[in-house]
């Protein structure tokens, strides 16, 4: 093998007196694809940018060395790393929404980096932008040129930002959780351009992930960081299958496990909610004298969820997953349909029937950091449907909450404020919000996926044991496919707006009728090697 | 370390300010109201430490005085737009709705005056007293209060905690005074400390325009609009209460900026 592509040699990077990444040491070969892993703080981000020196020299001090073929880059001033920037290393983020410019359409941004690097000619530059915009399979590259980022989803962007980066031919490709913010269809198709494309090319792929799935299923080698400092490092497959360090087992032990020992929901079980026939529009966008045509989110939906079921609800991001579980709490409108709610119509409740409903029916919110209100204690929190309890005395409440937070494993965190806590704790807080007025609904709308994979995990084993223990029924939204596999009794999926596939998780799973099931189940990595490794033990 | 200047410096220029009006209460160096033709425009001296007006009142007495008055009319407007202010954009911003389009098209139409003409033509109106200046400044900063809190309000109750709250089972109003408000405080705060500068400018300036708070009762604005013919001639009757102007904006401003820190719940 000739001189590795990249060599990074003790990198040390400090931000005031803390020490955020230590002694990482690894080189990357030509066309080579190497993954480095770690949870948020593990300092994966931090390494990826200090490479094409993008950190504020400021705050941050970087030692050790970094060579990029054979070029020292910490001794490369400013000038000499814009060279280096795009024309040798090129960078994809993770925000399609914010990494291309708003205000310029798609052409100038390609047009950009060439005109700097290559010195071509406009028609020249033009025939390279469309030719590279096919690659990356945008339909008609030609009027894309003239368009603006905002006429396309994220997935699209993101494949532009992949051309426009691709398009000055680096030798080094750096992705920074690039597929992230996309659903699991483009997800995939992004990742198989971008892998496809670079071995193509001959670019060598450095991919940051938290994702042991992608990891798995794209890269050669993987480098696993923890807290700053490198635990583990091999061939992707061998640390997968047999990892050596503790923390890279703890992230493989962390992959979704199926539930075994589950017994079965009798099929004769009363429905605890009934959706008949929903429909739900949103406003469209009103001209200057006329009300919008309004937009149908969901459309014609009818399900029902047993009493001490858990139902997943399952589709790409624009589904109306998130949509529907909101109506079905009665927090959207229906332009059409009905709820019903142990067999009464949630609109048509009583003051009485309304408060009982409220505590009946609960909500646990995706994202920890915006679902708890920042200037109330946790105690506080936890007993704002307890409120509503007729007959409870402010000791009982009090013992409610000290029972509840016991349960999810916050024993005395009654008189904390949300910003003191971590992101799993917070959401073991927005659990024990939902579950402390003894609901026998809980809404559950992605309640792990804004958390590290150890601490998902965890959630979800608290989870399922809260719901085995107290026997509420849960409807489970979620676009992770392993995640339904572990815990869900039956699977809805839905396709913009539309249920197109439900029926029991093994069955759906082992063989989905639909079109759209089988492109999701064949888009999810975790599930691939959840199986994998499953299949070697 | 630089904060805590800053809010020192504020806490230490408002209790100044208070200190000199609760002495003024029991005790004042001169009658602030008697002529004394004898000594008309004296320059501070040990007997006078401001010096004399040109009807040779005592200006430190005068300032003193002055101060209560000024400060009674800031706080009373300030108070009355922003309670008033914050009912109406709190209700207004989480309500939406046809109550907004009515109360916003009113709102707008007051913005559309310029404050001071605002205030001049309502004077004008019910005629010029001390409570009629409180009356008038408040109704002209309303709508600016309602505007700031309604924005605010507007993207606190998208937040997944409000929607929490109608989860739980909480009534609108509950949610609107127990989640939303508290939320919604750093900007009221920031703005009340504002619009107590822009009251104090405002009386000085409509005591200047001659329908301010009707002479011989001083304050600082009056003091200010009767000192301009002898401002070369005898600097001290701008001078003091200019810069007993000034330094009350500095501190108030000082101290609501400590304020607003110390009520961030994250900030610990």
């Amino acid at each position: 093998m000739s001189a590795p592509l990249l060599t990074i040699d003790n990198l040390r990077i400090e931000a005031g007196d803390r020490v955020l990444l230590e002694g990482l040491s690894f080189a990357v070969a030509a066309g080579e694809r190497l993954a480095i892993v770690g949870e948020s703080g593990s300092g994966k981000t931090l390494a990826t940018r200090a490479i094409p020196g993008l950190l504020a020299p400021a705050l941050d001090r970087v030692s050790g060395t970094i060579r990029f073929e054979g070029r020292e880059l910490t001794a490369l001033g400013d000038r000499g790393l814009r060279s280096v920037r795009g024309a040798g290393i090129g960078l994809v983020f993770q925000e399609p929404m914010t990494s291309l410019n708003p205000a310029l359409p798609i052409g100038v941004q390609l047009a950009e980096g060439l005109k700097l690097h290559r010195r071509l000619d406009d028609a020249e530059v033009r025939r390279r932008s469309i030719d590279m915009l096919a690659r990356v399979q945008i339909a008609d590259p030609e009027s894309c040129l003239a368009r603006y980022p905002h006429e396309f989803s994220g997935g699209m962007r993101q494949r532009i930002m992949l051309a426009s980066v691709l398009l000055l031919e680096p030798r080094l490709l750096i992705a920074d959780e690039p597929t992230t913010a996309l659903d699991t269809l483009s997800q995939r198709e992004v990742l198989q351009l971008m892998v496809a494309l670079t071995r193509e090319m001959g670019t060598a792929l450095l991919l940051i992930t938290h994702d042991l799935g992608l990891v798995a299923e794209y890269t050669d080698r993987v480098i696993v960081l923890e807290k700053g400092v490198m635990v583990e490092e091999g061939e992707t497959a061998q640390v997968l299958a047999r990892p050596n360090h503790p923390y890279t087992a703890k992230l493989v032990g962390s992959l979704p496990r199926k539930d075994g020992d589950r017994a079965a929901i009798a099929p004769d079980a009363p429905a605890i909610l009934r959706i008949e026939h929903a429909r739900v529009d949103y406003p469209g966008k009103p001209g200057l004298f006329r009300a919008g045509t309004p937009i149908r989110v969901i459309d014609d939906v009818t399900l029902d969820v047993r009493a001490g079921e858990i139902v997943a609800l399952v589709g790409a991001s624009g589904s109306g997953k998130t949509t529907l579980g909101r109506t079905a709490l009665g927090l959207k409108p229906l332009a059409g349909g009905r709820i019903l709610f142990d067999g009464k119509d949630i609109t048509r409740l009583d003051r009485v029937g309304e408060r009982a409903f409220r505590r009946d029916a609960q909500l646990v919110f995706q994202d920890p950091f915006s679902s708890l209100p920042p200037h109330f204690r946790i105690g506080e929190i936890v007993g704002a449907a307890l409120r509503h309890v007729p007959g409870l005395s402010a000791a009982d409440r009090r013992e409610r909450v000290r029972a509840t937070l016991d349960d999810v494993g916050l024993a005395g965190f009654e008189d904390r404020r949300p910003h003191q806590m971590s992101g799993g704790q917070r959401q073991r807080v927005a659990i024990a919000r939902a579950i402390a007025s003894e609901p026998r609904l809980v809404v559950a709308d992605e309640p792990v996926s804004a958390l590290d994979v150890t601490i998902q995990l965890q959630v979800l084993t608290l989870l399922q044991r809260l719901q085995r223990d107290r026997g509420f029924a849960c409807l489970f939204i979620t676009h992770d496919l392993a995640v339904v596999e572990q815990i869900a009794d039956r699977v809805i999926v839905l396709e913009k707006g539309r249920i197109v596939e439900q029926g029991p998780t093994d069955a759906v799973f082992a063989a989905p009728t639909h079109d759209y099931t089988r492109r999701l189940l064949a888009a999810s990595p975790a599930l691939a090697l959840t199986e994998t490794l499953a299949a070697q033990q | 370390m630089k904060r805590s200047v800053h809010s020192l410096l504020g806490v230490g220029l408002v209790g100044a300010l208070l200190v000199v009006v609760l002495l003024g209460l029991v005790w004042l160096p001169y009658d602030p109201l008697a002529i004394d033709l004898d000594h008309t425009l004296a320059a501070p001296s040990l007997a006078h430490w401001l010096g004399t007006d040109e009807f040779g009142r005592d200006v430190a007495s005068r300032a003193m005085l002055g101060a209560r008055i000024s400060l009674l009319i800031a706080i009373q407007t300030v108070a009355i737009s922003i309670v008033i202010g914050t009912a109406l954009g709190l209700v207004v911003g989480f309500l939406r709705g046809w109550t907004e389009r009515v109360i916003m098209t009113f709102s707008d139409a007051l913005l559309a005056f310029p404050g001071i003409l605002l205030a001049l033509a309502l004077i004008a109106v019910i005629g010029s007293s001390r409570h009629s200046i409180v009356i008038a400044l408040a109704v002209a900063y309303l709508p600016a209060t309602i505007r700031v809190v309604r924005g605010s309000v507007i993207s606190i109750r998208e937040r997944e905690y409000v929607e929490a709250s109608r989860v739980a089972g909480d009534s609108a109003l509950y949610t609107m005074w127990r989640i939303v408000l508290p939320n919604a405080l750093p900007p009221i705060l920031v703005l009340a400390t504002s619009l107590f500068g822009w009251v104090i400018l405002s009386e000085s300036a409509l005591s200047f325009l001659g329908v301010g708070v009707p002479p011989p009762l001083p304050t600082w604005g009056n003091m200010l609009s009767s000192a301009r013919p002898y401002m070369y001639a005898a600097s001290w009757l701008s001078i003091a209460p200019g810069l007993c102007i000034v330094a009350t904006l500095l501190g108030i401003n000082m101290l609501g900026d400590a304020l607003r820190d110390r009520l961030d719940p994250r900030d610990e």
